[in-house]
């Protein structure tokens, strides 16, 4: 398959149909794997890694989940095709920077991909819309059975599966969900959660930037250790751990309307008159005007049918996606440019918000959102 | 001082953490320290920051500065630049570092998930070849010797199968 012809299709995880769509985008996981005896690819020697390469390669190529896949050595990519596999999440950025001695293989949905020398001999993942990720991790794990029976991985029967980085040695298994918390962000709860689930060993990270400069209020959450934990203990205790994240969240969203309603209806107004007047917009700034726009059809303030067109603009609007479609390489004001326009365009038929069915909070407050 | 991360910036950060009993030391300037999150100190993983700071001197401290991956020839020093091993046996090489290392890491210290089939089947393998072997010690010892020839016939077909 060739790389537009993969770009072609969206992707499935793009689709929101998952269980829990509303909050939780997508659900991931990877696992690690080493050849027993070669060095692992940051260390290994340029012929070693091409030879490494060649014996996963076939391997991979000839698995049944990937007939009909993209598969492609690094250097026949351009940077930008690898960027926008990058805003796919089909490949991570350190892969990006790959060139000779590496590879990527794809399935045409999109809920597998395996890269071939990154920080590991392979790096496999598997990536599904929605809160599922035992079924993600049920999909990796056949791929995984398979692999292992051509191939000899680096195995320790005390440290388990062994790679380049200690941090993932054991289950070798990064497990995630990404999660929109607009309400959780509003309401200055975020930090709280954040600080809480770091507590319990797993991970919160903002998706664009670290920290708390989260963009589109998109958020990462992840076992952070691999040793002493079994693949589905680490993945029954992140799956309830979300369940809890989005227990918190909706209750946030419904605190939102009951107590700032006027501030709520502020900020989803703003960011409908922005989304479809603005003539030059950063990915940033159109990350976070999305977010309430998603948060608006959430809630009501828009038709449900008009979901498909918000999801597919977060995408659309990243930097790659929108030099890819407009087949050119552009500078950063044409692109801010470029992305006004095609915002405004594809929200032509966006009505406007209906706040119809919730009515403006009483004793007149509504026009001091922050009053004391 | 100079920020451990950036190596440009002056220090304005010092933080100490004791793990297991070993002091951690890391200085960070204002801005390394905030992309760390270290301003937020209930929310901030010091593993991540230990890799390849704290990490190098662990492994130093464990197999010496001298010694080098038989496999593969890399070093502690050369852990130091990357917060990568080099290969496989890099986890026995320098064993002794990183087990604390690890240890600090990581939620436990032994792996209890998936095994590959492969090596399932091998530990299998084993577990009943010393099965048998304690069987025929003791038939021997008890002078039932048809049974012993039973053991010893079973033990040789397992011990030429290739065990995959």
């Amino acid at each position: 398959m060739k790389i537009d012809t993969l770009l072609g299709h969206p992707s499935d995880w793009l689709r929101g149909d998952g269980p829990h769509h509303q909050i939780v985008i997508s659900s991931r996981v990877r696992f690690a794997r080493n050849l027993r005896t070669r060095a692992f690819p940051g260390w290994a020697k340029k012929a070693e890694r091409a030879q490494i390469l060649e014996e996963i390669k076939p391997q991979v190529d000839d698995l049944p989940e990937m007939q009909d896949a993209f598969s492609e050595y690094m250097q026949e990519l351009t940077a930008l095709d690898k960027q926008v596999l990058v805003e796919r999440h089909l490949i991570s950025r350190e892969q990006a920077a790959k060139n000779a001695g590496s590879a990527v293989v794809i399935n045409k949905r999109q809920t597998l991909s395996i890269m071939i020398n990154e920080e590991d001999h392979l790096r496999m993942q598997a990536l599904r819309s929605g809160l599922q990720l035992k079924n993600v991790f049920k999909l990796l794990d056949k791929v995984d059975c398979a692999l292992e029976q051509k191939l000899d991985f680096a195995f320790h029967p005390r440290l388990g599966y062994l790679t380049a980085c200690p941090t993932n040695v054991g289950t070798g298994m990064r497990a995630s969900a990404m999660v929109h918390l607009p309400a959780l962000v509003l309401s200055d709860q975020i930090n709280q959660i954040i600080q809480a689930v770091n507590k319990i060993g797993l991970a919160v990270r903002g998706l664009y930037g670290e920290g708390t400069e989260a963009m589109g209020n998109l958020f990462q959450v992840s076992n952070q250790t691999t040793l002493g934990e079994k693949e589905d203990e680490i993945i029954t205790r992140l799956n309830q751990v979300i369940e809890k994240i989005i227990e918190h969240e909706q209750n946030a969203r419904q605190l939102l309307l009951q107590k700032r309603l006027s501030t709520l209806l502020d900020q989803i107004g703003r960011a409908f008159g922005i989304l479809t007047h603005a003539h030059s917009m950063t990915s940033k700034e159109a990350l976070n005007l999305l977010s309430f726009m998603k948060l608006g059809v959430d809630l009501g303030f828009f038709p449900d049918g008009h979901r498909p067109v918000i999801d597919e603009l977060f995408m659309e609007t990243q930097p790659a996606h929108l030099q890819k479609n407009s087949q050119q390489k552009l500078q950063v004001e044409e692109r801010d440019a470029l992305r006004a326009g095609i915002i405004r365009e594809k929200l032509k038929q966006f009505p406007e918000p209906d706040v119809g069915p919730n009515p403006e909070p009483e004793n007149g407050s509504s026009e001091k959102p922050d009053d004391e | 001082m100079t920020c451990d991360v950036c190596k440009n910036s002056d220090a304005t950060v010092f933080l100490t953490q004791i793990v297991e009993g070993k002091m951690q030391k890391v200085n960070l300037c204002d801005s390394c320290a905030k992309a760390k999150g270290v301003d937020d100190p209930t929310g901030f993983a010091l593993a991540d920051l230990l890799l390849g700071l704290g990490a190098a001197q662990e492994i130093e401290r464990g197999s010496g500065s001298s010694q080098r991956c038989p496999a593969c020839g890399f070093s502690q020093a050369d852990f130091k630049k990357t917060g990568r091993l080099g290969c496989a046996q890099c986890y026995e090489t320098f064993s002794e570092g990183l087990n604390s290392l690890l240890k600090a890491m990581h939620k436990g210290t032994h792996h209890t998930g998936k095994v590959p089939a492969r090596i399932a089947r091998q530990v299998e393998r084993e577990n009943a070849l010393k099965i048998l072997q304690r069987d025929l010690q003791k038939a021997v010892a008890d002078e039932n010797y048809e049974s012993a020839a039973q053991i010893r016939d079973q033990l040789r077909q397992l011990e030429t199968s290739t065990g995959s």
